[in-house]
């Protein structure tokens, strides 16, 4: 009963007197006030999720599960980047105070979390968006197969805002004159109406849908409709 | 002898520099008023720009028609203003500066009592003109912002819909929901994975608990669970944020329960992997290639890594079902999973999955939102195309009835 009855009459309230707030200047700095409060219960979440991480990659360890090297990479990764940044390992002293060692910031240029986070996380993650650019061409190669008229129709706008894209779609219809009446089938125009006319409104269509779908689920989560998301009793 | 000479000397320049300083018209016609719909702590002073203001000075020259002499150029014109306050029984400090040509200046974290202004203008060569008259104002505190009322209305009739619907249905009201594919997915989905001996892998996004697409998406988490636990099925819940991965145990906790197979219920198939986008993307995909999971869910806000996935679970032949609000995201999820959720039917999900009839009301309450803001496009789309036909006038703007019923539609409607 309490499990589910005392977080619906906080969320119930909070969420009630934030959207009040919206409507009143003197209160309405209390949205970031809360927003702090949700900082500071993530900071304390931080830890669980650390804790986690650790006990589910040793658990993985021990039982020397498929793919247990891959947890030992992750707990080095982690303890070795924890102890740079905590320790601040390599920090230059604070110019304000060079005689306290540990008065730099854990991440100025030079450290050793600075050198990791630049030299090894960011060219990683690089990477993997990178790998984003062939997974975008083979999902491009099934979604603009021609099987039927829609799919037709899609590949022909999505080669037509390809080629206008390049440099040599312009080229292409630079013979058709500004001023005469067959301007509207130059390449670029026809991009322009797809990308800024159709592809604007599909997406304010949708994007309504949203706003008022949030507008449900928020209500239904403030006057408890559904609970099941806070799980049993 | 020498000294008494600089002292005259400095005494001398001084003077001439008053007098000069006398030279720079000043502005006029302060009023200080209090600023609209704040919480009282803000004052808006205006002003008359003094004569020697470059802008007042080639105003004076166009609107002077039968002149057709370029303007002559000023002397020392204005550079600045610069404006003082003070409390009562306090001595003028200056509270800020604004450059030539501007007539306004809106003093900030006031409290709510009597202050005084005063305006002077600054010439180029930093001379000073004399003070405008001393006027008064007290902020004033507003408890309702007048200008959002019109959005607060619509609100008002929109929430008071699903509001009225969700009550309708708890009275008996039978409401009738249209088939979504996607949804109806999810047990041939759990049952596909139970067949193979594989898990489902679900994904609540990338996003904190306090955006509303990951409790949407740990709603469908809710049924999802239930289902696997039905089909005795192995659920695999990585997360980004910690604390979606308590909420997430407790959802799929309480979804294990309900099913009456509470001994299945694993906590830790439910973990947190990082915070960081591209080291989740590899530790989720490396887990699907070595593991290959029958049936991949993803519901919540995804960003660049929504096709990353998708792919790589195209890859290893798992049944895909996707739902997330991110209107640049779908298309992704469109071309590479088996059913998308798009939008509002990612949040009819829950109402969907539970059959509740006070559920379902929520859903009717979003028609009525629908309703009207499909009436509010009409409108404005005939009253955008109506005015082009109207002409422009000298200032070449549209004016007129037409022009102020579309700007009344953006400004108070739009609230932009």
């Amino acid at each position: 009963m309490l499990k589910r009855t005392v977080p619906i009459v906080i969320a119930s309230v909070v969420g009630f007197l934030l959207i009040f707030a919206k409507f009143s200047p003197p209160i309405s700095s209390w949205e970031n006030e809360v927003v702090m409060w949700f900082d500071i219960l993530a900071v304390f979440a931080f830890v669980l999720g650390a804790g986690n991480l650790n006990l589910n990659n040793l658990k993985k360890i021990s039982e020397r599960k498929e793919g247990w090297g891959y947890a030992a990479i992750t707990l080095l990764a982690f303890w070795i980047t924890l102890i740079c940044g905590i320790g601040k390992l390599g920090v230059p002293p604070n110019e304000r105070y060079l005689t306290y060692l540990w008065s730099g910031e854990y991440d100025a240029e030079g450290s050793s979390f600075w050198w990791v986070f630049n030299y090894v996380y960011v060219p990683l993650a690089a990477t993997m968006f990178a790998t984003l650019a062939f997974y975008i061409s083979s999902a491009a190669f099934r979604a603009f197969r021609a099987n039927n008229v829609e799919a037709s129709l899609l590949l022909i706008t999505a080669l037509l805002v390809l080629v206008a894209q390049t440099s040599s779609g312009p080229m292409l219809s630079e013979l058709i004159p500004e001023d005469s009446l067959f301007a509207i089938f130059k390449i670029d125009t026809i991009r322009g109406v797809l990308v800024n006319l159709f592809n604007t409104l599909g997406t304010r269509a949708i994007m309504i849908g949203i706003a008022l779908g949030v507008v449900s689920t928020s209500l239904k989560v403030l006057l408890g409709v559904d609970q099941s998301y806070l799980g049993g009793d | 002898m020498r000294i008494f000479t600089i002292l005259i000397s400095l005494v001398l320049l001084e003077c001439s520099t008053s007098l000069y300083a006398q030279k720079l018209a000043p502005p006029t016609d302060l009023k200080v008023v209090d600023v609209d719909n704040d919480k009282g702590d803000k004052l808006r002073l205006t002003w008359t720009l003094s004569p020697d203001d470059p802008a007042t000075h080639i105003e004076k020259t166009v609107k002077d028609k039968a002149s057709k002499e370029p303007p002559a150029e000023l002397a020392n014109p204005v550079v600045s203003y610069l404006i003082e306050g003070k409390q009562e029984n306090e001595e003028f400090e200056e509270v800020g500066t604004v450059d030539a040509g501007v007539s306004e200046f809106v003093a900030e974290k006031l409290e709510r009592r009597d202050y005084f202004y005063r305006v002077k203008a600054i010439g180029a060569d930093e001379s000073i003109s004399a003070t405008t008259a001393e006027a008064s104002g007290t902020p004033v505190r507003q408890w309702i912002d007048q200008s959002k009322l019109y959005f607060g209305l619509f609100m008002f009739v929109v929430c008071g819909s699903v509001v009225y619907f969700i009550e309708a249905a708890k009275a008996g009201k039978t409401l009738k929901i249209r088939k979504i594919a996607g949804l109806e997915a999810i047990e041939e989905a759990v049952g596909r994975a139970t067949e193979m001996g594989r898990d489902c892998l679900f994904i609540p996004g990338i996003q904190d608990i306090n955006d509303i697409q990951t409790v949407a998406g740990l709603i469908v988490l809710n049924r999802v669970a239930e289902l696997t636990a039905e089909y005795d099925a192995g659920l695999d819940v990585p997360t980004t944020r910690s604390l979606v991965m308590t909420v997430a145990r407790e959802t799929v906790d309480g979804a294990y329960t309900a099913a009456g197979r509470p001994d299945l219920y694993n906590p830790d198939n439910i973990y947190y992997v990082t915070d960081e986008q591209f080291g989740f993307v590899a530790a989720v995909t490396g887990k699907m290639v070595r593991e290959k999971p029958a049936a991949c869910f993803y519901m919540g806000a995804f960003y660049a890594e929504s096709l990353i996935f998708a792919e790589t679970a195209n890859t290893i032949g798992a049944i895909q079902i996707a739902g997330t609000a991110m209107p640049s995201q779908l298309p992704f999820f469109v071309a590479a999973c088996d059913y998308v959720l798009i939008g509002e039917e990612f949040f009819a999900a829950s109402a969907y999955l539970s059959g509740e009839p006070q559920q379902l009301g929520s859903l009717k309450g979003q028609d009525v939102g629908k309703f009207i803001a499909g009436l509010f496009l009409i409108v404005g789309a005939v009253l955008m195309t109506a005015s082009q036909f109207v002409h422009r006038g000298e200032s070449g703007e549209r004016t007129g009835p037409l022009q102020d019923a579309i700007t009344f539609m953006t400004e108070s409607l739009l609230g932009s």
